[in-house]
């Protein structure tokens, strides 16, 4: 190959840098489409929309579970007994420390709104079992209290809660 | 050493024919010599770096090379652009006889940059047929096919009939009016054959008419072709590699002043028409994406009414205009796959020593007559077979068939060529050279 070897940066290597840089941005830009295409598409975003639930229906110490974006969220209508029981807990001796006024809605502390899904690897707990009368998850073990918090098992971290407001008193929407 | 008919390539393998300019002996092309003590480890295990340095970077290449030659590097891009696009939308798509024409328009509408890749898949596979095209017209008028690259030749003829395979049954895949229709006609064309068509075409269809199972099978073999091509390609080049590239001059390289390295030379050249040539794709998916797709296929396939235009797409259309001008349907049938295939035989049909239509006053008229008669049939493919559109189909495939059984052999015989060229250098440089 014929090179004219010089001290000094010629023209020549200028446009084939130049050339060079444009061609791996385009290859770059090229790649953009073919990643993006895995994100959810319009009609799953479209369904992921905020939902609405009536909690008229729920009587006293039952709890429902609605789906909100692929995930089941556990609304449960907690007596007085699960109320106190979740809020006379030394915050500072949980594995995840929270306190329960800081999981639910002021005003509406019967209402525990919580994702249910083990913060361990992703079962479903089942409400109203385990030792803590909370929810007990099958798969390792996994103990929660009456206001979703981790209490012993290998779940690191408290049942999470989904971005949720009253719109009545017997009315919430979720998302 | 200059192409006559030998059973073997000269002296083995490309590039042992080239001899030193200084007389000296064969010419020896710069090996692969890695400094990184790493890259020495692992070229002593798997020489790939050897590999690729020999056949791209150091490889001789005819230095008289013009841009007809940079369409099998376009080809390989189209391949891969093909696979990655087609990889992608089989996420999204479903194979399913209610779902397929959805899911489709749920890519267009709903998948991010679902339009884009669609389009780019659509208009990819025109793009890749007009490609090999003019890589195939190439082929034929510099005389790419002779010896000693029959082989090569042929192993086209196979990729060729493959990518018609795929694009056929990729056609299916929307399940538009167009796509079922079509599915219909090609695979109608097997009951032609006697005694055993109709089993065949039952097996086909794996029903008593395209349905739900023609759709699946066709999914699965639109994603296994392309696979399927890759290795034709890989054989391809190699077959290539074995007895190094034709030239414009269709002369023999003798020594290394003849060729240049690959790298930079032809790299670059490659590169630069991938660019021109993705700003005409480029045309087609961001300015006429549906241009080239026929409007009945946006109509969801009905196996209850045949639209009134079948087409198949413009790539297909001269052999559906070679099928449609014999009246009979097996002879018809038998045109349409006779005229593929007599394109594997031309390495014999051609008998003329002289590769290169520069130097072959004659055969380069006939052939561009060719070119026309092929045109033709594109179009006459799109026009209802009916009155003077007929009897032009038929002067075109007689003039088709002519051309490979009367005109290559005869030609050899009787034509007077030019002088050729004693080297390339000296075409390329003057007798100075």
């Amino acid at each position: 190959m014929t090179t004219a070897s010089s001290a000094e940066p010629t023209r020549r290597d200028f446009l084939y840098i130049a050339t060079a840089v444009v061609g791996a941005v385009g290859g770059a830009a090229a790649l953009v489409p073919l990643i993006a295409q895995m994100n959810p598409d319009a009609s799953t975003v479209a369904a992921g929309a905020p939902i609405e639930v009536d909690l008229a229906p729920i009587a006293d110490n039952q709890a429902i579970k609605v789906f909100w974006r692929s995930k089941p969220i556990y609304i449960w209508h907690r007596t007085k007994e699960e109320i106190q029981h979740a809020q006379n807990v030394d915050v500072a001796t949980l594995p995840d420390p929270q306190s329960d006024a800081a999981r639910v809605k002021d005003g509406h502390d019967q209402w525990l709104v919580v994702i249910g899904i083990c913060t361990h690897l992703g079962c479903i707990p089942l409400a109203h079992e385990g030792d803590y009368g909370g929810f007990f998850c099958p798969c390792h073990g996994s103990q929660y209290d009456t206001s979703g918090r981790i209490r012993r098992g290998p779940a690191p971290a408290n049942l999470a809660i989904p971005p949720y407001a009253f719109v009545s008193d017997s009315k919430i929407r979720i998302g | 050493m200059t192409g006559h008919s030998t059973v073997d390539p000269p002296a083995g393998a490309w590039p042992s024919q080239l001899k030193r300019s200084d007389g000296k002996g064969l010419y020896e092309p710069p090996v692969y010599r890695p400094k990184n003590a790493l890259l020495r480890w692992v070229e002593a295990r798997l020489p790939i770096g050897g590999l690729i340095y020999s056949s791209v970077v150091a490889y001789p290449t005819p230095r008289n090379l013009n841009y007809w030659w940079t369409f099998g590097a376009i080809l390989t891009f189209m391949l891969m652009a093909q696979i990655a696009t087609g990889v992608v939308l089989v996420m999204h798509y479903a194979a399913t006889a209610d779902g397929a024409f959805d899911s489709v328009e749920r890519i267009m509408r709903d998948v991010n940059y679902g339009w884009l890749l669609r389009y780019l898949h659509a208009n990819g596979a025109s793009m890749f047929f007009l490609a090999v095209y003019v890589h195939m017209f190439r082929g034929m008028y510099y005389g790419s096919y002779k010896e000693p690259r029959e082989v090569l030749w042929i192993l086209g003829v196979i990729i060729y009939l493959l990518m018609m395979a795929t694009g056929f049954m990729g056609y299916v895949l929307p399940w538009g009016q167009m796509s079922f229709w079509a599915a219909t006609v090609i695979t109608n064309l097997f009951s032609a054959i006697p005694i055993v068509g109709d089993p065949i075409v039952t097996w086909l269809w794996g029903g008593y008419a395209v349905g739900e199972p023609t759709l699946q099978r066709f999914f699965s073999l639109h994603y296994l072709l392309p696979f399927v091509i890759l290795g034709v390609v890989v054989l391809h080049i190699w077959a290539l590699h074995v007895v190094g590239q034709n030239n414009p001059a269709g002369v023999d390289p003798q020594t290394e002043k003849d060729t240049v390295a690959f790298t930079p030379y032809a790299t670059l050249k490659d590169i630069f028409l991938i660019a021109v040539f993705c700003i005409a794709y480029g045309w087609f998916v961001f300015y006429i994406p549906n241009y080239l797709l026929a409007a009945d296929n946006f109509i969801p396939a009905n196996p209850g009414v045949t639209p009134t235009h079948i087409v198949p797409e413009w790539y297909y259309l001269p052999f559906y205009a070679i099928l449609r001008s014999i009246p009979d349907k097996l002879m018809g049938v038998i045109a349409l796959f006779a005229s593929i295939i007599v394109l594997a035989f031309i390495p014999w049909l051609d008998t003329s020593r002289v590769r290169s239509a520069r130097y072959r006053p004659l055969f380069k008229q006939f052939f561009w007559l060719w070119v026309i008669a092929c045109v033709g049939l594109g179009w006459l493919g799109s026009k209802q077979p009916e009155g003077i559109y007929v009897i032009l189909s038929r002067v075109f495939t007689v003039y088709y068939f002519a051309f490979f059984l009367i005109v290559m052999p005869l030609l050899g015989i009787f034509e007077k060529t030019k002088p050729l060229p004693n080297s390339i250098s000296e075409s390329v440089l003057g007798a100075k050279a």
